[in-house]
């Protein structure tokens, strides 16, 4: 019986293809399907009644798509690895740094032992750890639709809020992450008033330092500022050359933000978010120098 | 292929407790409602049925997951384990020893997800620091706020279960 308190989705087609393709033919010739990859945030949306899909293709338990694989110049993440996986991976922890920052973030100890980070890029909530995260790290996105196999690049993924790069009859499989230089490491910091609550800020880095401790590259990505995770461009292109210390760092965080336009809401106003902007900007470049080997 | 049209009630077949349950069920009805209606194992609760309380955490296939975060049809096959299976007849698991001991429930309405939480954590890690407790309980709310005897319920668990691991290796 479904009592009138009970939150309770809509009614929907429920759908549980035992293969890739099987899934796709589904997204392809069913009304308003969407996937579902653990569910942690679509479900969320939809006992809240925010999403209503008439089909659902319930992807959780297809094999061969959860996995962390160390290829030829890139860690390759099956989409449906859990965040948990992700967070105690040794070889995440070592080398990619920031993506087990941001998944040991993600809401808590059950939401991150169903929660995957195929599901989280595709939801592409930008107050969410992850997305913030892959564009720091330059991640790309394999997508699987009917004419086959794409690779969408970390800066064309993210479209508009809850809107990923992908058609309505693709599913991503694999989330690339590109190796880093040597003398190169990471960081995410996220800022939030209660732990594993949605970002009011967070700043993901990946940094490689040459001789004198300069810095070659940086890549710094902000969450929960913008409609999609946002690039700090000012700040990357101020700080490539230059000393990294104290001084710079700061004057590096202290750049415009181009394309911050954060909201104002009970978690924090605008003017606070973009003071906290340079907070967690610099905080996050002091994590990751310190972590240069 | 596994489907199920809107209005249509699909046979979902699990085991809970060690115990084979089958019921009926719609694919938009929640994991915990058919636990608690359907199957009659009112000792997992619901605190918000939005995901945030953790009164409804289940041990799902060895994971510990929140069950109103989950749909009745994905528990078919699946191996599941709620509050209710934790003692051994009248013998209570040593988690619930510990929470009896050291008042590690007020009101007790958050205590079926609490217990099951500190179990996978202490699966995890046998011996865990007071900061580790923390965060492996931060998915359940306590609105009693007994927070500090929670974590001391759990540090005195993770010594009875140590104890008893050492003493079940000797004997």
């Amino acid at each position: 019986m479904e009592s009138p308190l009970d939150l309770t989705p809509k009614k929907f087609d429920y759908y549980e293809p035992t293969s890739l393709n099987e899934a796709i033919q589904l997204l392809e010739t069913k009304e308003e399907a969407k996937v579902m990859a653990g569910g942690q945030s679509l479900l969320a949306l939809m006992k809240l009644r925010l999403a209503a899909p008439k089909s659902i293709v319930d992807i959780t338990k297809l094999e061969g798509l959860s996995y962390i694989k160390e290829e030829n110049g890139y860690l390759a993440i099956g989409a449906l690895t859990i965040h948990d996986m992700i967070e105690l991976s040794p070889v995440i922890k070592e080398k990619y740094t920031l993506l087990s920052d941001a998944a040991s973030k993600i809401g808590d100890q059950q939401i991150r032992n169903r929660g995957t980070i195929g599901g989280s890029a595709c939801h592409a909530d930008p107050a969410a750890d992850l997305p913030t995260a892959l564009v720091a790290a330059d991640a790309s996105f394999v997508a699987q639709g009917p004419k086959g196999q794409r690779i969408i690049p970390s800066g064309d993924f993210f479209v508009d809020i809850f809107t990923p790069a992908l058609e309505h009859d693709e599913v991503l499989t694999e989330i690339r992450l590109p190796n880093s230089p040597p003398h190169s490491a990471s960081g995410y910091i996220k800022h939030s008033r209660r732990e594993g609550d949605f970002a009011i800020t967070s700043c993901g880095v990946v940094l490689t330092t040459g001789r004198g401790n300069t810095c070659e590259d940086v890549r710094i990505a902000l969450g929960s500022v913008a409609s999609t995770p946002l690039r700090f461009m000012n700040a990357e292109n101020y700080l490539r050359g230059k000393a990294l210390d104290d001084k710079t760092i700061i004057e590096a965080s202290n750049q415009k933000p181009e394309g911050a336009n954060p909201p104002s809401d009970m978690h924090g106003s605008k003017e606070y978010r973009m003071e906290m902007i340079k907070v967690f900007t610099k905080r996050s470049l002091k994590l990751a120098l310190g972590r240069v080997k | 292929m596994q489907s199920l049209s809107q209005t249509n009630q699909g046979t979902v077949t699990c085991t809970i407790n060690g115990k084979k349950y089958s019921g009926m069920c719609e694919p938009r009805t929640l994991l915990v409602h058919f636990i608690r209606d359907d199957l009659n194992l009112t000792g997992t609760h619901i605190g918000c049925d939005t995901g945030h309380c953790g009164a409804c955490t289940i041990m799902f296939n060895g994971k510990s997951l929140k069950s109103c975060m989950l749909l009745a049809v994905q528990a078919q096959g699946a191996n599941i384990l709620t509050v209710e299976g934790l003692a051994k007849g009248d013998k209570l698991h040593p988690i619930q020893e510990a929470y009896w001991e050291n008042h590690g429930l007020q009101c007790g309405y958050c205590t079926p997800g609490m217990l099951i939480s500190s179990l996978f954590l202490l699966e995890r890690n046998p011996d865990p620091t007071e900061e580790e407790i923390r965060r492996g309980i931060e998915g359940n709310l306590c609105r009693c706020t007994g927070y500090v005897n929670i974590v001391k319920s759990i540090k005195a668990a993770a010594k009875k279960m140590q104890e008893e691991k050492a003493a079940g290796k000797k004997s």
